[in-house]
């Protein structure tokens, strides 16, 4: 199974850590990469600049895209980085969630293979 | 296997149902990893017996025949699918499970059981969708009756289940038994599934009460299987001894017309006495006087203040002093406002209705909406002489109360209040 493991979080929250509560983020990063290695593997992460520096794009009623500064869902947490991620079942996905930080809410979702489409 | 005594075709075949149904689903998805297929091809076989039996006799295996007839249904629909060449998602079974084949339900591990118990009360699933996919994959009950049971349209209850399923298979909830470390953590989540179908069933919300007796009596099944496979489970065993004494009360809480008899009025020889013996030992039983969790502390703790109503043997029996005391226990591991609002009560029967109303302070804020407070509040008042704010309180728990049934009774309270010479 692939997963995309979204993480959420504060915003802010990274900048207002000190030096101490930086280590125990990589410590928690680095329990979850090791438990996905020795599971299965990592395919793609990164960790996003926070929200204020989103662009949404949507398209009107009429049509016309309309680009917005910010996020598309206003909220007090926000999407701050992702793991895509292959691994048995979702139990084992919930496992590795489990490590990361625990200031973070984090989304476990499969992914699809959308019928007919063949990425370039 | 079960042995099966000659009986009437129909009858068997329904008692094969509600006892196997869970068994064979297990069997054919450790087999064909198919939930889509499996309960479609166990229904039309299931169908097939009702034709066949009355016709042809009784088959020497009747569960043996059900599966047999069903695998033969799910390998004609894989047969179709590979000439249209159609992918469909399996369900993810624990690795080392994968290859094997099992011939049929002689060499049955009951492990198969526990796995699909799991999958069906997955934490990653909506909990009422939970407890409605455990009715029908485990105990065999038909989605029109499971929809019957949680009071929604059928429509809607298949919706709901197709969709608990769907997302089993899409977002890979193995049918496997997790990891020994994470198994008392899923165990009690199975506890939490099977109580809400309990308490959707027992607890006066909305609907007929004997809809609600038949759902609590199939969340006690439920829980026995479970028990079944799995031996003296601490919290599995608290929650049984829990749901038996609430159970064994339900033919003496409503009268002949259906209105609502309170547990003082209850005519206690109309209590199912197996039921509570049953419990009683369950409570005494080992496993319980171990530390255990939390969750398991507070089904014993529940289980004990149903207890002291079961063995006394009047209303005026009853040792309030202890059910005070139990109540102080469960406010401890969780203090919620409905656990308050039951002790107050319990302090007014053991120390007079003003000690109660004085337990009563500070709840409003909590429980808002709710009937039961201005219940409490009016009973208490009347009995402490004050006949005015009685009548407030009642008028109120009336305006806010919307079961059919419970309504008549407050109704009834405050029409004997304002009859009654002041």
């Amino acid at each position: 199974m692939r997963y995309v493991v979204l993480i959420a979080y504060a915003p802010g929250r990274w900048e207002a850590a000190g030096a101490e509560e930086r280590q125990e983020f990589f410590d928690a990063h680095h329990a979850f990469e090791r438990f996905v290695d020795e599971r299965g593997r990592r395919l793609e992460s990164a960790a996003l600049c926070d929200a204020d520096l989103a662009t949404t794009i949507r398209h009107g009623e009429d049509g016309t895209p309309v680009v917005t500064d910010g996020p598309f869902v206003e909220l007090t947490e926000q999407v701050g980085g992702y793991y895509d991620v292959e691994l048995p079942d979702l139990d084992t996905a919930i496992a590795a969630a489990k490590l990361l930080p625990r200031s973070y809410t984090v989304e476990v979702r499969p992914t699809v293979q959308v019928e007919g489409y063949q990425s370039l | 296997m079960t042995s099966l005594p000659p009986h009437d075709p129909a009858d068997l075949l329904a008692r094969v149902v509600r006892e196997e149904w869970g068994r064979l689903v297990s069997l054919l998805l450790a087999r064909f990893r198919r939930l889509d297929l499996v309960e479609d091809a166990l229904g039309d076989a299931v169908e097939a017996a009702a034709r066949r039996w009355p016709q042809d006799g009784v088959p020497d295996n009747p569960v043996g025949w059900l599966h047999t007839t069903a695998r033969r249904r799910i390998l004609d629909r894989l047969r179709g699918e590979a000439m249209a060449q159609r992918k469909v998602p399996l369900l993810v079974v624990a690795s080392e499970e994968g290859g094997v084949v099992r011939a049929d339900p002689g060499d049955l591990v009951e492990d198969d059981l526990l796995r699909l118990v799991l999958m069906c009360s997955h934490p990653a699933l909506d909990p009422a969708a939970a407890s409605a996919l455990t009715l029908r994959l485990v105990l065999g009950v038909g989605t029109p009756d499971v929809a019957r049971l949680f009071l929604v349209p059928e429509p809607t209850m298949a919706a709901r289940i197709t969709r608990a399923k769907k997302k089993i298979v899409a977002a890979g909830i193995p049918f496997s038994v997790p990891s020994a470390a994470e198994l008392p953590e899923r165990l009690d989540v199975l506890a939490q599934t099977a109580y809400l179908a309990f308490t959707a069933g027992y607890a006066p919300g909305s609907g007929p009460d004997a809809v609600r007796t038949e759902l609590a009596g199939e969340a006690i099944r439920l829980v026995r299987v479970v028990l079944g496979l799995r031996p003296g489970e601490p919290v599995l065993t608290a929650l049984l001894a829990l749901m038996l004494l609430q159970h064994s009360r339900r033919d003496a809480r409503v009268d002949a017309t259906g209105a609502i008899v309170l547990l003082p009025d209850q005519d206690r020889s109309r209590w199912h006495r197996d039921e509570v013996h049953e419990a009683l030992a369950l409570l005494d039983s080992a496993v319980l006087t171990g530390p255990v969790t939390v969750q398991t502390a507070g089904y014993a703790v529940q289980a004990r203040i149903a207890a002291e109503h079961a063995t006394a043997p009047d209303a005026r029996s009853t040792r309030w002093d202890r059910v005070v005391a139990h109540y102080d226990t469960l406010l401890a591991l969780a203090p919620t406002p409905s656990a308050q609002l039951a002790r107050a009560v319990a302090v007014a029967e053991s120390d007079g209705p003003r000690a109660g109303l004085a337990q009563l302070d500070g709840l409003d804020d909590q429980l808002p909406h709710s009937h039961r407070l201005p219940a409490v509040r009016a009973e208490l008042l009347s009995r402490a002489g004050d006949d005015e704010g009685a009548h407030a309180a009642y008028a109120l728990a009336i305006s806010r109360c919307a079961n059919d049934a419970e309504r008549a009774l407050l109704t009834a309270r405050l029409e004997a209040l304002d009859a009654a010479p002041g």
